[in-house]
């Protein structure tokens, strides 16, 4: 084939088309919407994490004035159904009910007990403190170890254990005969804190019913509005093609609204019930209750290595902590990382079990990265714990383990088949950029007068899995559903372009990014093509936006659409311009017979001529519209390098970020404009983890944390510049890109929590728990010492 | 979330005001900028019957100079009252602590007086009245009173006034020529202080002849470091002062909260002491 | 119910109010005003802010009826006959925003800064902007939007071409 697509797009920070609208507040934010007679739903929730409800009295909340109606758990125990678990990762997993209003018994703080509807928000909010329920206290359940001993209070009572599943992976040799023939050993446990998401608008649904039709509008401020209407249909018996789901606006996500929540089966129940629209809008501390979390795990982690720093190999026993219910992906968050924690290095041995625990906590789920940092965590935290014990610079323990370049494609122990990546070219970028020895030697400097103000460095040279994902390995894994995803082109007859994604962006910049690609391989200007997502009825197909997956597959899927479009118009331009279709060149969206230039038809005008129909090719159907389903034939494996510097004042506590470097290998970038806000979003929750977020539970399992005011979201003013660049080798899907919406988040956590030790180590200290709270921090030197610490 | 429901007085003057509080007794709460108030509602932690809007008082906004002290009507803003060219010159500390209360949002609507009556130990603007031994000036219907800043604060969330009482002026005595550093820990830009350190200092003769030393979330109100006080007299070099500073958590009850243990806070308290000073100072 | 009149973005209202009424509520539910959004409860997050009689406010912490007799800014009436504004500009140029939930909060924040100092460094662009939260972004885009808005120079992000 001769054309070659001339590309003027990819590569190129176009702006945003997204932005006119978000910038003069002309947005679509569900709680936006209004529509005649809709009502307000508001929930009561549980003020208890575990206790048995004996008594729920609605009644009051339907004497006050502007109350439609109001339901308890039992009411509505007829037609909500129980919240789905598309992933139960083991055959014998412990799957309880979830119903969306609790009928018997509440779970955590936040389980939704009763709901009112009412003519506005106001008398809504009202209505709910009239309610009356009673409750038996039942225990808490709340350490995820002792959860699991035998006399431990449960959960699911009727489920005789606290233990949701138990999931291993055992790969090479075994680790005990590693760990016999192996120099030097490192064990350590880390603890991931559960973190609250904080997507930036907070959740909110709205329900039109059309009655006499049976027919329904859900309108959600979520990432999945195509699973969503799926699972709705099961759960609450509305016949699928009934539903209709759109994702208007979303504000942000973060795997916060990768989900199939109460709040919607419940919009959508009530709103059948009642026959009217319905809305609700969680409040932010609402929403710190009902939104599932993230992270919450215990690591165990142990390698064995070799005198010289030569990895044999790994164990990894984590206990995951689900929360009361398993939602959507909850037991396979942890899963997602299991294939992670060999990370970028070779080894002969690894072996990792995971067990999935139930508390009367919020449900868990993804979380940005969902899995893989926490893998990424627990390896490069040991890595510089082995690089100390040791005695080696911590990149440089790195260099001796890690796939070198000329080994890729690379099958690492855990079994992926890592398809691209330059490790050593990152890793030297980012030293560089960094100015790697020169801060060694001033820590050096500082260390030997006692400073009282230390300066730490850490790495992180992570890789992950993303572009999920291949449908067969899903299979393999247990999850309900497929990877692939879907993209339609729309040729309009005046030549404009709709690109129809199956992606369902809610930040990423989906409409500016497709718009690139498709204009490439169609040669058309990037203002003639619009794309149309989150919308069941106009973009019926597709899996939706999350695990960095919307690039490398549905990207994707709009390439290999593009191109089928131009195959069929290169059929209709043979047959107008009477030559072959080998003799044709199509250039910049036109095309042209080899030889003689002047007889053209750019595809612009072909559009029109299909339209039009009045002469086609024998048996061509009137179109050149093209629609494809890709199903990646593997995951997508960025990766990079993170340098962090602190300064660690060791009087106080307080850690200080100095200077951030990441060299980030995305592959081919389509906006690196746009790829490097996501690098900077990423950074940003990743050391929020590292520093400051916490979801923090009382004795008695009460979120302690539970407003803006308490869990404490970084601002502008509590983070640094960043510096970032890239490396670049193409992966081998037909774009060359790899995902980049999780990678920061990823990589970040561990390069700051090593430099904040890394800075300490001269001090005795070993490891500081995240958060690392200017009081951890404290404590760990007090503890480990030898600080200047003065006081008792 | 949303308030509850509550009726809505806006007096044009303090009398009003008065008059309106003493009718509604115990169920009433004065609004000035609501940046602590519209929260409490909003969380529905506060179920007033009426809410008394003081916020179109002329009288009660401003700064006015009266010889040794500044006169700040409580209805100034935080945003007015940093950016005051009296108070920048006669009461810096208070300038340099308001800046760092919240955010410019709410500085623009958050009033001095509004701090002060809220009462919030791990405020910021409690512990640095009573580091200016400032007065704070009340209006009853039995008339006016003056209460000095340690009078004032009772208890978490409490002072002296009653119901029908309202706070309307905070009486400043300048402090020309004394050193001041307000020394803030907190762990993001808008978290409330774990610990906070207001130090004002007179210096004679390259030692310090005075000393007062405020603490901000150290107990259930805000506190003088008494002890840290008498030592810091007659203080003349940084290792003075540090060792001074070490008695700064004398007396102090602090809290257990998830951003810091009691242990820890007196351990800030000590460290903050000696660095405020060391600034105030110009020692540091 | 309160009477109450205010001028939103060039428009003058009367309306009679509950007066728990939050402004946010108002200028959303009862003037379909929008272009504001809440994110949170405790006057954290920033999003609603908006120029009340020419300082920024958080609208979710003052009342419909505190701001009777005022004139109101909000997002929606920056822009003059489709012209955008410096900072509107800046903010679509330097990729200021993915989500664009915090933007409308964000500019009005940045706006209330460049009133009063028009030149800010970034450190003071950073402490300025304290009060409005952002989950995406990781603010640096943020910053180098405000500087350019303010004839700064600021490291340019648009329009690189690479490959």
């Amino acid at each position: 084939m001769t054309d070659q697509a001339v590309e003027r797009e990819v590569g190129r920070s176009r702006l945003r088309k997204e932005d006119a609208r978000l910038i003069t507040g002309q947005t679509n934010w569900t709680d936006n919407i209004q529509v005649a007679g809709l009502l307000h739903l508001a929930i009561l929730r549980s003020p208890m994490a575990h206790a048995r409800i004996t008594r729920v009295d609605v009644s009051p909340a339907l004497e006050r004035p502007g109350v439609v109606a109001a339901f308890s758990g039992a009411d509505l125990a007829d037609g909500m159904g129980s919240l789905p678990c598309a992933w139960p990762v083991t055959e014998d997993i412990v799957l309880p009910d979830h119903p969306p209003v609790a009928v018997d018994e509440v779970r955590y703080a936040g389980d939704p007990v009763a709901v009112v509807v009412a003519r506005d928000r106001y008398a809504a909010a009202d209505a709910l403190e009239s309610i009356e329920v009673d409750y038996e206290p039942l225990p808490p359940v709340l350490d995820l170890e002792a959860a699991l001993a035998d006399d431990a209070p449960l959960v699911h009572s009727d489920k005789g254990t606290n233990r949701s599943y138990l999931w291993p992976l055992a790969a090479g040799e075994s680790f005990d005969s590693v760990r016999e023939r192996a120099e030097v050993t490192v064990k350590r446990r880390y603890h991931q804190q559960r973190l609250i998401p904080n997507a930036m608008e907070p959740r909110a649904v709205v329900v039109t019913p059309l009655a006499a039709s049976g027919e329904y509008t859900v309108y959600s401020a979520t990432q999945i509005p195509h699973i969503l209407r799926i699972m709705l249909a099961m759960v609450t018996g509305v016949p699928e093609h009934k539903l209709r789901v759109i994702a208007p606006d979303v504000g942000g996500g973060f795997g916060s609204k990768l989900q199939v929540y109460g709040e919607e089966a419940l919009a959508l129940t009530v709103a059948r019930k009642i026959g009217r629209p319905v809305k609700w809008t969680e409040s932010r501390s609402e929403g710190y209750l009902a939104t599932h979390h993230g992270r919450g795990m215990i690591q165990d982690i142990e390698v064995a290595a070799t005198r010289e720093g030569k990895l044999l190999g790994l164990k990894v026993d984590l206990i995951a902590d689900m929360g009361a219910y398993l939602m959507l992906v909850t037991p396979g968050i942890p899963i997602l990382g299991a294939f992670m924690y060999p990370a970028i290095y070779k080894m002969d041995a690894y072996e990792f079990n995971c067990t999935g625990v139930f508390t009367t906590r919020t449900p868990t789920d993804a979380y940005r990265g969902a899995g893989r940092p926490e893998a990424t965590f627990a390896i490069e935290r040991v890595m510089d714990e082995l690089a100390a014990e040791l005695g080696l610079d911590p990149v440089e323990l790195r260099r001796r383990n890690w796939i070198r370049h000329e080994e890729f494609p690379f099958t690492s122990i855990a079994g992926l088949t890592y398809d691209s990546g330059n490790y050593e070219a990152a890793t030297e970028k980012a030293l560089a950029l960094f100015g790697y020895d020169d801060l060694r030697a001033e820590q050096q400097k500082r260390n030997e007068r006692g400073d009282a103000v230390r300066l730490g460095i850490g790495v992180s040279t992570y890789t992950e899995m993303c572009g999920l994902a291949p449908s067969r390995v899903l299979r393999d894994l247990r999850y309900g559903a497929g990877g692939w995803e879907a993209a339609s082109i729309r040729m309009l007859p005046t030549g404009k372009v709709e690109v129809v994604t199956g992606t369902s962006p809610h930040g990423q910049g989906h409409v500016t990014c497709w718009s690139q690609i498709a204009a490439d391989v169609l040669g058309v200007p990037f203002e003639d093509v619009e794309v149309v997502h989150g919308d069941t009825k106009a973009a019926p197909q597709g899996m939706d936006t999350y695990g960095s997956r919307s690039l490398v597959v549905g990207g994707e899927a709009v390439h290999r659409a593009a191109q089928k479009v131009v195959e069929k118009a290169r059929k209709v331009a043979a047959h107008l311009l009477e030559a072959s279709e080998q003799d044709l060149e199509f250039t910049n969206g036109v095309f042209s017979v080899k030889g003689s230039p002047e007889a053209r038809r750019s595809i612009q005008e072909i559009a029109f001529e299909t339209f039009s129909s009045h002469d086609l090719p024998d048996g061509m159907e009137p179109t050149i519209n093209a629609e494809t389903l890709v199903d990646p034939e593997n995951f997508s494996y960025p990766h990079g390098t993170h340098l962090c510097a602190v300064e660690v004042d060791t009087e106080t506590g307080r850690t200080r970020i100095r200077s951030y470097v990441c060299v980030d290998d995305v592959g081919r970038v389509v906006n690196p404009m746009i790829v490097e806000g996501q690098v900077h979003g990423g950074l940003a929750q990743g050391i929020a983890q590292a520093l400051y977020e916490e979801a923090v539970y009382d004795a008695e399992g009460n979120l302690v944390s539970g407003t803006m005011a308490d869990y404490l979201v970084p601002s502008a003013a509590d983070l640094p510049d960043f510096v970032t660049d890239r490396t670049e080798t193409p992966a081998a899907n037909s774009l060359g890109v790899k995902g980049v919406g999780e990678a920061g988040t990823i990589a970040s956590t561990p390069a700051v929590v090593n430099a904040v030790v890394d800075a300490l180590r001269p001090l005795g200290v070993h490891d500081v728990r995240m958060p690392c709270t200017p009081e951890r921090v404290w404590q760990a030197v007090r503890s480990a010492g030898s600080g200047k610490e003065a006081s008792a | 979330m949303i308030p509850p429901a509550f009726d809505y007085v806006r007096p044009a003057s303090v009398d009003e005001a008065v008059r309106a509080l003493a009718d509604a007794g115990e169920d009433a709460k004065v609004l000035a900028g609501g940046q602590s108030l519209l929260p409490l509602l909003r969380l529905r932690l506060a179920f007033p019957e009426l809410v008394v809007d003081v916020g179109r008082i002329p009288e009660l906004r401003g700064v006015r100079d009266e010889g040794d002290a500044l006169v700040i009507g409580a209805l100034t803003t935080h945003h007015d009252v940093m950016h005051d060219p009296l108070v920048r010159r006669h009461a810096g500390l208070l300038a340099a602590a308001t800046e760092t209360v919240a955010d410019p949002a709410v500085r623009h609507r958050g009033t001095l007086g509004g701090s002060l009556a809220h009462a919030d130990p791990a405020g910021d603007l409690p512990a640095v009245v009573l580091t200016l031994d400032a007065e704070l000036v009340a209006v009853g219907p039995n008339g006016r009173r003056t209460i000095p800043a340690r009078e004032f604060f009772v208890d978490y969330l409490q002072t002296v006034l009653a119901p029908d009482e309202l706070l309307v002026e905070v009486r400043v005595p300048k402090a020309d020529g004394w050193g001041f550093h307000y020394e803030k820990f907190h762990r993001v830009a808008q978290a409330w202080p774990i610990v906070g350190v207001a130090a004002l200092v007179r210096r004679d003769n390259g030692h310090i002849a005075e000393a007062r030393v405020g603490l901000s979330n150290m107990g259930s109100t805000p506190l003088r470091a008494t002890a840290a006080e008498q030592a810091l007299a007659g203080a003349g070099d940084p290792d003075a002062v540090a060792r001074a500073a070490e008695s700064a958590a004398e007396g102090t009850r602090p809290s257990q909260d998830p951003s810091g243990s009691p242990e820890y806070r007196a351990h800030l308290a000590r460290v903050l002491t000696k660095r405020a000073v060391l600034t105030a100072a110009g020692m540091g | 119910m309160t009477h109450i009149k205010v001028n939103v973005d060039g428009t003058t209202y009367e309306d009679e109010v509950e007066p728990r009424l939050l402004l946010a509520h108002y200028l959303r539910d009862r003037l379909g005003l929008t272009g504001t959004p809440i994110g949170c409860d405790t006057s954290n997050c920033g999003a609603c802010t908006v120029d009340l009689d020419g300082a920024t406010v958080k609208s979710c912490s003052v009342l419909a009826v505190q701001a009777d007799g005022s004139e109101v800014t909000t997002v929606q009436g920056l822009a003059k006959d489709g012209e955008w504004t410096a900072l509107q500009r800046a903010f679509h140029e330097r990729h200021a925003l993915q989500c664009g939930y915090c933007t409308p909060g964000m500019i009005m924040a940045a706006r209330d800064l460049l009133r009063e100092n028009p030149q800010p460094t970034s450190y003071e662009i950073r402490q300025a902007l304290e009060g409005n939260l952002c989950r995406c972004t990781g603010y640096q885009n943020i910053v180098r939007a405000v500087l350019a808005a303010s004839g700064q120079e600021a490291p340019a992000v648009a329009e690189e071409v690479t490959a």
